[in-house]
């Protein structure tokens, strides 16, 4: 009995632990964020690596994404002789809720999950204590400007994704099963709004490209420095981002459009 | 790592279809009309009955869009309700005694105000009321009253 008090307790211990090691990283980040721009080459590069090579997955999946609701709002909105407002459906689906979710789902597996196997390795190699051995702050040049090309990209990827996504439906909406086009877009400009659904929805991406890239840098960095500790990271990473991600969508949903 | 000139070019194509995208949101499927001249005017009416107006409903005339319902307010003492609109600046020549209805669009489709110019020479601004109002059409008073009428009808 003892015994298993003890361990829940040390297992609790950690767990707070490992969640104050974390937000003492995020601290770090955020404070190491001015020193980047004078050497902004180096989020360039990470742009690139999480941002442009994202790129092709973020928007196959948002053409196919579009393409799914055009057929099945069609199907939906036929039965009430509705299907001019197939627009509207698609268009704030996308924007409010499928774009920076599900792109930021995406995010986690492409991008998270490289930039935790990325910066584990280097710590398992030792790379990142050979930069303390040489007084280089391995936050600053290693781990800030992931983070920051992370929250730079996420919104960017959005956009593209909720962008493609309702060309995507207009290709099968208007395209293939004969909504008018007028219509469709007509609608959507009627009932979309600049503040409270697209602003609203790079607000949402935001967010998550902190959380993701966050939770990537941070499982890299707290990795236990072997191939195996390097690989449950970059698990837990996928894993705790779209729990983090998908929680906070509602959270963030219940504030912007609850009334 | 790729060539360093190559990689600056992509991320550059990168940024621009992510601006483009969010160009694209903003003003093809968002309308910012509505944000750039935000400006706007202040209409205020008071409704017996609203059912289904919300806000953000637009407000038109003669069937061209001049506005949006901005708040939705309850007239404790009088039991009316009381709508506040946004008219666009463009749009600042309406008369004195313009009326407002709720109407339907479509058989079930959403509620919003249409406005009937009056004959009057001054015109509405800023907070000012809008004195002749009709309310929305309830379906079930409608049907309501076709019964009775139909009713009294039959029995003379």
């Amino acid at each position: 009995m003892i015994n298993l008090l003890g361990e829940l307790g040390r297992r609790a211990l950690a767990f707070f632990e490992r969640l104050g090691r974390g937000h003492l990283l995020l601290l770090a980040l955020l404070w190491r964020q001015p020193a980047l721009l004078p050497r902004f080459g180096l989020v360039i590069q990470q742009v690139y690596s999480v941002g442009v090579l994202s790129l092709l997955i973020i928007l196959v999946s948002g053409l196919f994404v579009g393409m799914v609701l055009g057929l099945q709002g069609y199907n939906i909105l036929v039965d009430f002789g509705a299907e001019e407002s197939l627009g509207t459906v698609v268009s704030l689906t996308l924007i409010r809720e499928l774009g920076p979710v599900v792109t930021a789902l995406l995010f986690a597996g492409r991008a998270g999950s490289a930039l935790t196997a990325e910066v584990g390795l280097m710590k398992a190699t030792e790379q990142l204590s050979g930069m303390e051995m040489m007084a280089v702050d391995p936050i600053k040049r290693v781990l800030a400007p992931r983070f920051l090309a992370g929250v730079i990209s996420m919104p960017l990827l959005a956009a593209i994704f909720s962008a493609v996504g309702i060309l995507g439906g207009y290709m099968v909406g208007v395209g293939l099963l004969g909504v008018d086009e007028g219509a469709y877009w007509s609608q959507m400009q009627a009932s979309v709004e600049f503040h409270e659904d697209v602003l609203n929805g790079i607000i949402k991406s935001v967010v998550f490209g902190v959380v993701a890239t966050w939770i990537a840098v941070f499982e890299g960095f707290d990795a236990v420095p072997t191939s195996e500790g390097v690989s449950r990271a970059t698990t837990r990473t996928v894993v705790h981002t779209s729990l983090a991600v998908l929680g906070l969508d509602f959270i963030l949903t219940a504030l912007m459009f609850g009334e | 790592m790729a060539n360093p000139r190559i990689l600056e070019i992509w991320v550059g194509v990168f940024v621009a279809a992510g601006l483009a995208a969010l160009f694209m949101l903003t003003m093809r499927v968002s309308n910012l009309s509505g944000v750039l001249d935000d400006g706007g005017y202040l209409l205020t009416a008071r409704f017996e009955n609203i059912a289904g107006l919300k806000e953000r409903s637009p407000v038109t005339m003669a069937g061209v869009n001049i506005g949006r319902v901005t708040k939705i307010g309850f007239d404790p003492r009088t039991y009316q309700a009381i709508v506040t609109m946004r008219i666009n600046t463009r749009f600042d020549n309406l008369p004195r005694d313009t009326s407002a209805a709720i109407l339907t669009a479509g058989l079930l489709g959403e509620k919003y105000i249409g406005m009937e110019p009056g004959g009057s020479d001054e015109v509405l601004r800023n907070g000012d009321e809008i004195e002749l109002t009709q309310s929305s059409l309830v379906l079930e008073q409608l049907i309501g009253q076709f019964l009775f009428s139909k009713a009294a009808g039959d029995n003379p």
